[in-house]
């Protein structure tokens, strides 16, 4: 937590930004070197391209966002979140159930991993011993499934959590529990490395005076290391908000035009309606899905701030 | 015995036990023996780390409220014999105890043997300042919290302040956060959160090779104030530190053994502190404490 590479170094790092973090050090390290042409040539190289690809890839998230607010302007008003979905009066249509949809499947999501992922970083951190070969093969297939496509986790809650053992159908209820598990990982390794963070002296500390290990955790370990992992639940949450591929597998497809329930009924949420909406030829859903698009945006950019905001916030260098 | 602690100190399962004070807290086998004048007796220690012999076959009797220092070359295994006093080498992995460490008779690591409970009696100071992230307030007041100790927590933190010279300091600023306070304050309110819970014994291991002089001649002066109600351990690498507050010193060596060629920590002489300063029985000892070596 101290530095800002905090996150990436340890979460989910897929090989492409391996290979830029891996590169970029190359670079650092060329510049700062004295003599070696041939080295700083490279260097120099390097960096042009890694800024070639910086700056495309926000121009890209340039071009969509204007393009979302251009197209979707039309719909930008409240109308669009108090009405439901149709096909029949598309010029009235709205996300009303699916921002509810998402609503209740992100609440389950939160219900679910904040007990779960956090527990499970505070055994594997604090009570789990890392030389034990059962503890080493969970912490490799926690790194392993942080790198899952989300696609996969869809299949997943299809067998097992809409048909086969669990057979709780399309609900909203499977939805949750199927963003739970991919995003599980990811909210584990965050509150593991946030753990980590607190020096061993605060555990020792406590200690000394005569707590339990489950009292140094809970009572100073956790919330000290409380900002770390708020930051990593909330970007977690984040990445659940924004999936859409494994709900489309878990029964988040239908056009609901009443307000969706937990476990009974069909539900929609944002990014599948979006989905829905843009793969219909009526131009007024378009101009929705792009209004859609726009309310995403927002809502994703308001909370990945509030996440690094925090993590500024309480960053901490002992 | 210094004072009556009470006697939910140690949860033996025996709570039949009538239970006055810390040596029948700490009492395996029946009613509380006879008062020793040692506080802590140890014959034939071994620690090893792994397949390590940190340190070998220490024997010797730390008195009750005096000051005893461990002195000796880096290494030579001071930090592992300390923690070995109030188990905090439960914590390290691998680390084993061997021989007896005898607390007022009782085997401190005898089965009935709670090491939680132990670090209740025997409160530790750490090397660097290690405060809580939290208010200075609470950092006193940890402690007497999760021992559920009664009485009022308000005088309990003033008078644990109190007799770590720091009250003056920081009684207008209690809720401020205790990393806002010098090094030295640090140090003696982590001398403050050690006293809170009453303990019998208070172990620091280098406790001032973090502070400038003035904050080790305040903490200095707090060990010899302190001295009169606790039985102090002190790890230092300052002579004179030893020399002036300590009433007994123990100087350990480094031994390389011949069958493993590891090396191991050996005590090489304990006696009165101003024996080991001007009259040592050992020439090692001579040459350490006179600078012509370590
Ligand atoms: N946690 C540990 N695991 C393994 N070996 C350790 C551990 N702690 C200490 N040792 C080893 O035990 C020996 C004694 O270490 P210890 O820290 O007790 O020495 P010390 O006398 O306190 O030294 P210093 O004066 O430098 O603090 C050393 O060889 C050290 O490497
Ligand atoms: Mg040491």
């Amino acid at each position: 937590m101290s530095d800002d590479s905090g996150y990436s170094s340890r979460v989910a790092m897929p090989m492409r930004t391996r290979t830029a973090v891996g590169g970029a050090r190359e670079v650092t390290e060329a510049l700062l070197s004295s003599g070696d042409r041939k080295k700083k040539v490279r260097g120099i190289i390097f960096v042009s391209i890694l800024l070639l690809g910086l700056t495309t890839a926000l121009l890209a998230i340039a071009a969509m966002i204007t393009w979302a607010f251009i197209a979707g302007w039309p719909r930008l008003d409240l109308s669009l979140f108090t009405n439901v979905p149709s096909v029949v009066l598309p010029e009235n249509a709205g996300y009303r159930t699916a921002i509810l949809g998402t609503l209740y499947v992100i609440g389950g999501v939160i219900l679910l991993i904040v007990p779960l992922g956090v527990g499970a970083a505070i055994y594997l951190e604090e009570f789990a011993n890392p030389r034990n070969p059962f503890n080493r093969f969970v912490d490799l297939n926690i790194q392993n499934l942080a790198g899952v496509p989300s696609i996969v986790f869809g299949i997943l809650g299809l067998a097992f959590i809409v048909r086969g053992p669990l057979s709780l159908g399309f609900v909203a209820a499977a939805g949750s529990l199927t963003l739970a598990l991919l995003v599980l990982p990811t909210v584990i390794l965050a509150s593991r490395e946030a753990l980590r963070a607190v020096p061993s002296s605060i555990r020792d500390g406590s200690l000394a005076l005569g707590a339990t290990v489950w009292q140094a955790v809970s009572k100073q370990v956790l919330p000290a290391a409380f900002p770390g992992v708020l930051t990593g639940v909330i970007l977690a949450v984040a990445r659940a908000i924004g999936e859409a591929a494994p709900l489309l597998l878990v029964g988040a497809v239908t056009f609901v035009t009443f307000d969706p329930s937990f476990f009974e009924g069909g539900y929609s949420t944002l990014p599948t309606m979006i989905y829905s909406y843009a793969k219909r030829p009526q131009d007024e859903l378009q101009t929705l899905a792009a209004a859609g698009v726009v309310v995403m945006l927002v809502l994703l950019i308001l909370i990945n701030s509030v996440a690094i905001y925090l993590r500024n916030r309480f960053e901490r260098t002992w | 015995m210094p004072k009556a602690t009470t006697g939910d100190v140690v949860s033996t399962e025996d709570q039949a036990v009538p239970t006055v004070g810390v040596t029948a807290a700490l009492n395996e086998d029946g009613p509380a023996r006879e008062q020793t004048v040692n506080t802590f007796e140890l014959h034939k220690v071994n620690v090893h780390y792994g397949d390590m012999l940190a340190v070998k076959d220490v024997s010797l009797d730390i008195p009750h409220n005096q000051i005893t220092a461990f002195i000796g070359p880096s290494g030579c295994g001071k930090s592992t014999l300390l923690r070995s006093l109030n188990r905090m080498n439960d914590l390290i992995p691998g680390a084993r105890v061997s021989g007896d460490v005898l607390y007022h008779g009782v085997n401190m690591y005898g089965p009935k043997i709670d090491p939680v409970q132990v670090r209740t009696v025997i409160g530790m100071v750490f090397q660097k300042p290690n405060p809580f992230p939290k208010s200075i307030y609470d950092n006193v007041a940890f402690g007497p919290r999760i021992l559920k100790m009664k009485g009022n927590l308000d005088d309990m933190v003033e008078s644990s302040l109190r007799r770590a010279a720091l009250w003056d300091e920081v009684k207008d600023r209690l809720k401020d956060n205790a990393f806002g306070m010098s090094g030295g304050q640090q140090q003696r309110l982590c001398i403050a959160r050690a006293i809170a819970v009453q303990p019998d014994v208070i172990l620091m291991d280098e406790p001032c090779s973090a502070l400038d002089p003035v904050s080790t001649g305040k903490v200095e002066d707090l060990m010899l104030e302190l001295k009169k109600e606790y039985t102090i351990v002190i790890v230092t690498h300052n002579m004179q530190q030893a020399a002036r507050v300590s009433d007994l010193t123990a100087f350990f060596t480094v031994a390389a053994m011949d069958q493993t060629n590891s090396r191991t920590g050996v005590l090489v002489e304990m006696d009165e502190t101003r024996n080991i300063f001007s009259n040592p029985k050992d020439e090692r000892t001579a040459n350490y404490v006179t600078g012509k070596f370590g």
